[in-house]
């Protein structure tokens, strides 16, 4: 007991503020009950299964997938996010300037919690942000060269753990999670549908011919490839905040405006839920 | 304001391109039809139905609605506002929400029942 609680007293001393925050107790009760369902309604999957989403809930279905992740489609588009990454700004400054820790570290750092923000920031706006402190045009969060760039980060953080923290005893973060937690559950949409209903109540079920995916590990491979995307606007790659947007066209609610406090605060509901997973690196879905 | 004028009819000339074929093609359309179109009904989406390909599994299969439904409008209720009786039902209220119309429900309901 001791010992436990001289590393917490040398981790709080040597680590930022952000990083020394514990976990929101109410915050980790949620994760840890969000978790156990999942592996309670699906006996013989550990925690990391879940991150091949509807794969993992169809033997057929998984080898299709493993069959394209041979030969990934996106590779191409990884490099590219690669080099814009490293090719710097006019004024000679890198991306890499405006964090700290590794660029491995990157995606799993985020979504955090800003003292100096009052709010969650994620890393694809962090990224935008860096590009204005450093003078460059505004780039789109969606997809694109943004979506590379993460895709990037994502796959040199593969086996990384994702860690979102909703420090304890903070009740501004705790009430954004909690925003994020509502939209989350709450139903929307000409079709009352949650996200909740069709990813935790219905996941491994199909409408249609679409198998559901769990909630749980579906953030450990954004962004994502999807061959829908691919088809319709060219590249394929699109960020979580891009596949919220689509699920909320999909029930026939109007998507909310990305990297604003709905889906920001969904993204750090939504990410925290799968706390503990590896990421994946970045994947194909249909 | 004399563009904007003209701009709010030339959406409403539109709009009417494009609501009134809708409307007339949806007149013609069967009860099945109407539960089978991915945009309308698209009770394929959960529920399996005699003759429906590819039907996904949330909700039961809709088979001996007769005998599971003796009075019909038990089952437009159910069509038309699932959540009365299942406040997080996943089926849709399309009455409520009007996802689709009086007439379309009642086309809808006489079909399922005669499943
Ligand atoms: C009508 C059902 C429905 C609702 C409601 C819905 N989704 Fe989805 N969602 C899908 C389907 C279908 C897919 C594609 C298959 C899959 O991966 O589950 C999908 C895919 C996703 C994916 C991609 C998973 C991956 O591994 O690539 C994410 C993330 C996601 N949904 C999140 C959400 C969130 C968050 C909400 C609420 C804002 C939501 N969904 C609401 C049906 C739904
Ligand atoms: C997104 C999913 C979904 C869609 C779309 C859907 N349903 Fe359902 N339906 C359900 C679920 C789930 C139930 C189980 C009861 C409940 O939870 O409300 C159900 C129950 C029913 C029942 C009651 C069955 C029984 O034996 O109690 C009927 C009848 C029915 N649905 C008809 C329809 C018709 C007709 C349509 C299309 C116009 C439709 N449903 C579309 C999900 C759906």
């Amino acid at each position: 007991m001791k010992k436990l609680i001289a590393t917490f007293a040398t981790a709080a001393l040597l680590s930022t503020a952000a990083m020394s925050a514990q976990q929101s107790t109410e915050v980790q009760a949620d994760i840890d009950a969000f978790q156990n369902h999942f592996l309670k309604a699906f006996p013989g999957k550990s925690l990391n299964d879940f991150a091949d989403g509807p794969y993992a809930m169809s033997e057929d279905k998984m080898m299709q997938f493993e069959a394209v992740m041979e030969m990934p489609p996106f590779e191409d588009l990884v490099n590219k996010g690669e080099k814009l990454w490293k090719t710097p700004f006019a004024n000679g400054k890198t991306y890499s300037s405006c964090f700290s820790g590794s660029d491995e570290t990157l995606r799993v750092q985020f979504p955090h919690w800003s003292d100096k923000k009052g709010k969650f920031v994620t890393l694809e706006q962090s990224i935008v942000d860096c590009r204005k402190a450093n003078g460059e045009k505004k780039m789109g969060t969606g997809k694109g060269k943004l979506a590379y760039m993460s895709a990037y980060l994502t796959t040199i953080a593969e086996g990384q753990k994702i860690s979102v923290i909703v420090p304890n005893g903070n009740a501004k973060a705790l009430a954004a999670y909690n925003q994020g937690k509502k939209e989350f559950y709450a139903k929307r949409g000409q079709l009352n549908l949650s996200c909740a209903n069709c990813h935790v109540d219905a996941a491994g079920q199909r409408v249609r011919g679409n198998t559901l995916s769990p909630a749980l590990g579906h953030i450990t491979h954004f962004p994502v490839w999807r061959g829908k995307w691919a088809k319709k606007k060219g590249d394929g790659f699109g960020t979580i905040q891009r596949r919220y947007g689509g699920c909320n066209k999909q029930v026939r609610a109007k998507p909310r405006k990305r990297q604003k406090a709905q889906y920001t605060n969904l993204e750090v509901f939504h990410t925290a839920m799968s706390n503990g997973m590896k990421i994946s690196g970045t994947a194909y879905r249909e | 304001m004399k563009k904007t004028i003209s701009s709010i009819s030339a959406v409403v000339t539109l709009a009417a391109l494009f609501v009134m074929p809708m409307e007339a093609g949806a007149k013609e359309m069967s009860g099945k039809d109407l539960a089978f179109n991915r945009k309308l009904g698209n009770c394929l989406g959960c529920h399996a139905i005699d003759g429906g390909t590819q039907p996904g599994n949330i909700g039961p299969p809709l088979v001996a609605m007769k005998a599971r439904f003796p009075d019909k409008a038990v089952l437009r209720a159910q069509i038309w506002d699932a959540t009365v009786k299942n406040p997080n039902s996943m089926m849709p209220p399309f009455g409520r929400h009007k996802a689709l119309s009086e007439s379309q429900i009642d086309k809808i309901t006489d079909y399922i029942h005669s499943l």
